[in-house]
């Protein structure tokens, strides 16, 4: 009986709770620091228009607090001289909402929440404002190892990995929001239960990636819809650091999902990448995870526009199987990869297929590590196979607070 | 009367402060002389012990003095991995200091910080008090603070030392949600003698007649490299690079006795670094240190790149070298060494 009474005196928003004004002069990285250590759950941060000069990063390690700008071009949070921290905004608490302002030139990542149960982040802008560079800091919105997530209206220019990255995490609703001059535009990665919807990707090297990586605490990544996003003229040179995942994504690809399970492709307009509309494929190194499967299965991409895509093809024998094929890529390129060698012993095949109800190509290269220059391509059959899986769905009180 | 204080002031000496005992468990104090754990001149009041470690974190080559304060009667549980179970009550204190010449220890020192983690009821709490005129005083925001010395080279530094704001503190010091002391473990305690004092004076209990763990002195030469290699990075690394700490999304796992190559960081591929790979390929790859992501982030001290991500503004050399040594000892096909803790015979 106390534990429940404890428990809902928890739940409920504090009596008590307040705003929290800070305004631009003096100190900032001491006035806000010292704001977000202070802020009681319930309470708001408000961080007045103006420019924020900080040299360090900030961070919050209260559940239940808010931080609210006066909009993404008000409100800006310079980290142009950061010299400490490897994120400019950093959350590690849960029921946290950011909100209504900017993150600009952060060393390392934009914003980024480690471990939160119900993280929001809401008309951002976070932005690399000297243009896409190598030097620019990896993610722009990075929650990982959270649950209960939720991007919405933001916007992210110039991050040299992924624009919108949500890693490690469950339950994940990334919508609204705009990815452009990124390496990758949004990244799903080694995460369960995620909606990508209404976004638009454009000028990245790859728009939307759902990718899944060996060695990491959480991995299997599964049940993710891309669903009526824009992905289009995704042709930005790829400016990763090589080593990087993403420094191996082609440029001009739209859409690739890498060794997940159970990935839904409907109702995307996907126009103008040069490369693959949507590249399908196995995780191509070597690994020593037993646990780990590299194969992609039980994708199914149906009902999308496709549209002057796979002219140009920039990976490795994509030209010639475009020209075995007599014209640009169809739509769909999958690597035909249906097995791996299990480490320690024993092969394993994917138990779920690749279906399109587009023309497509499989490259048909069987086992996992077989490069692609023995590949046989060959027409992937046409089939529609229509999902009814429902909506991703975020917890009330998370959609109410970041309204 | 008149006499015994005259004679007092003539030998100079204040009175032994105490320890605010019910304080340190109810406030975070403003100025760290409310708690009464040193007195004005900086000396230890009576029960605050000073201990040491095998291998310190690197600290811009500051000199650190740590001391332990736990309540009359209380004794710390021995436990051979993490730090030592402390009872509620204790007070682990870490004074840091730069001496104005690095090849003068000890001398012109000035003092900077202090940092205490007080057990309470509800958990470990982490303080960083910031020396200035009149006193050390809290700064929970942390703070930064300009530093020049003559380093260990004879080199003139200049440096931006940055105070821990809280957060920063938890960062670091956080196992799953929460706070737990990095430095005291027996292992990293263990030289041979400061266990076994801590026993005899009635502090520690629980401890093994034999076995037990002792991480290496890093800069002991006349230990093997991948000993003094995996202390390092365990005292430096391990605190966030472990499966309860911050860094525990990146797979890369480097506590004492890590035994999993791809988790040490061998043939592993980055999965987060972005610009930190500085476009290597692997974590560590075996013989080849400059290719190595790893070594790479060590040399830096760029945020964004460099690691650890906070606590340090120069380059450790020696630290760099050390772990240089190690990668380009070993095999190009073989894990790696043995763990960092070997039981004592």
């Amino acid at each position: 009986m106390r534990a429940w009474l404890l428990t809902m005196v928890a739940l409920a928003v504090p009596a008590g709770a307040k705003t929290i004004h800070v305004g631009p002069g003096g100190d900032a990285q001491e006035k806000l620091q010292t704001a977000l250590i202070e802020a009681q759950p319930g309470d708001t941060v408000h961080i007045a228009a103006g420019r924020y000069a900080l040299a360090d990063g900030l961070s919050l390690d209260v559940d239940g607090v808010t931080v609210k700008g006066d909009g993404p071009d008000k409100t800006i949070l310079d980290f142009t001289a950061q010299k400490v921290a490897g994120e400019g905004v950093l959350v590690t608490s849960d029921n946290v909402v950011v909100r209504d302002l900017a993150v600009e030139n952060a060393a390392g990542n934009g914003i980024k929440s480690k471990g939160s149960d119900g993280i929001a982040l809401v008309n951002l802008r976070v932005e690399w404002t000297g243009g896409p560079k190598s030097t620019n800091g990896a993610y722009g919105l990075y929650p990982v190892s959270s649950k209960n997530v939720l991007i919405d209206r933001a916007l992210v220019k110039g991050a040299s990995d992924a624009g919108i990255y949500v890693g490690q995490s469950q339950t994940i609703i990334v919508r609204n929001s705009r990815a452009e001059m990124n390496v990758a535009g949004i990244e799903i990665e080694n995460s369960y239960d995620a909606d990508v919807v209404n976004n638009t990707a454009t000028n990245n090297a790859g728009g939307i990636l759902v990718f899944d990586l060996p060695d990491l605490p959480q991995q299997g990544g599964r049940n993710v819809r891309l669903a009526n996003n824009q992905v289009v003229g995704n042709n930005h040179v790829n400016f990763a650091a090589p080593g990087n995942i993403v420094a191996s994504v082609p440029s001009g690809t739209g859409i690739m999902v890498m060794a997940n399970r159970n990935v839904i492709v409907t109702g995307n307009h996907v126009m103008a990448n040069k490369g693959a509309a949507v590249m399908i494929v196995a995780y191509t190194q070597k690994f020593t995870d037993a646990a780990y499967n590299p194969l992609p299965r039980g994708v199914s991409v149906y009902g999308n526009h496709f549209m002057d895509n796979g002219k140009a093809p920039a990976f490795p024998g994509g030209r010639e199987i475009a020209a075995a094929l007599g014209g640009p890529l169809p739509p769909v390129m999958w690597d035909g990869v249906t097995r791996f060698a299990v480490p320690g012993g024993g092969e394993m095949a994917a138990d779920g297929g690749i279906s399109s109800d587009a023309p497509g190509v499989t490259l048909n290269l069987g086992v996992q590590g077989t490069p692609p220059t023995q590949a046989r391509p060959a027409p992937l059959p046409t089939s529609l196979v229509v999902s009814t899986r429902k909506d991703i769905v975020l917890p009330a009180a998370l959609e109410a607070r970041a309204r | 009367m008149r006499r015994a204080l005259a004679a007092l002031l003539l030998l100079g000496a204040a009175p032994a402060p105490v320890v605010q005992a019910d304080l340190l468990m109810t406030a975070d104090a403003p100025r760290l002389a409310d708690y009464g754990l040193f007195d004005a001149s900086g000396a230890p009041a009576p029960g605050v012990t000073p201990y040491t470690l095998n291998t310190p974190l690197f600290s811009d080559g500051s000199e650190k003095a740590r001391f332990v304060w736990m309540p009359a009667g209380a004794k710390a549980q021995y436990r051979a991995d993490g730090a030592l179970a402390f009872p509620v009550g204790t007070v682990l204190v870490k004074k840091f200091a730069f001496a104005a010449d690095q090849r003068r220890p000890g001398q012109n020192v000035r003092q900077v910080e202090t940092r205490l983690l007080i057990h309470r009821p509800a958990g470990w709490a982490a303080l960083s008090y910031v020396e200035q005129p009149g006193g050390a005083v809290l700064k929970r925001a942390g703070a930064k603070v300009p530093v020049a010395f003559t380093d260990a080279k004879g080199r003139a530094q200049a440096i931006e030392y940055t105070v821990p704001n809280q957060n920063q503190c938890k960062t670091c010091h956080q196992h799953g949600e929460a706070i737990t002391p990095l430095g005291p473990t027996a292992g990293n305690l263990n030289d041979g003698r400061q266990l076994l004092q801590w026993q005899a004076s009635g502090r520690l209990a629980g401890l093994p007649a034999a076995g037990l763990p002792r991480l290496a002195r890093w800069d002991d030469t006349a230990e093997p490299v991948a000993s003094r290699a995996r202390a390092y990075l365990a005292v430096n690394c391990g605190h966030c690079h472990s499966r309860g700490g911050f860094a525990s999304n990146s797979g890369l796992y480097l506590t004492p006795d890590e035994r999993e190559p791809a988790h040490l960081g061998v043939n592993k591929r980055p999965v987060a670094a972005g610009r930190g790979s500085g476009g290597h390929e692997f974590s560590i790859l075996p013989g080849q240190p400059d290719r190595s992501i790893l070594l790479h982030r060590m040399l830096s001290s760029e945020p964004g790149v460099m690691m650890p991500q906070f606590g340090r503004a120069l380059i450790h050399e020696e630290g760099v070298a050390l772990i240089r040594q190690w990668i380009a000892s070993m095999p190009a096909a073989g894990p790696p060494s043995a763990p960092a803790t070997a039981a004592a015979r």
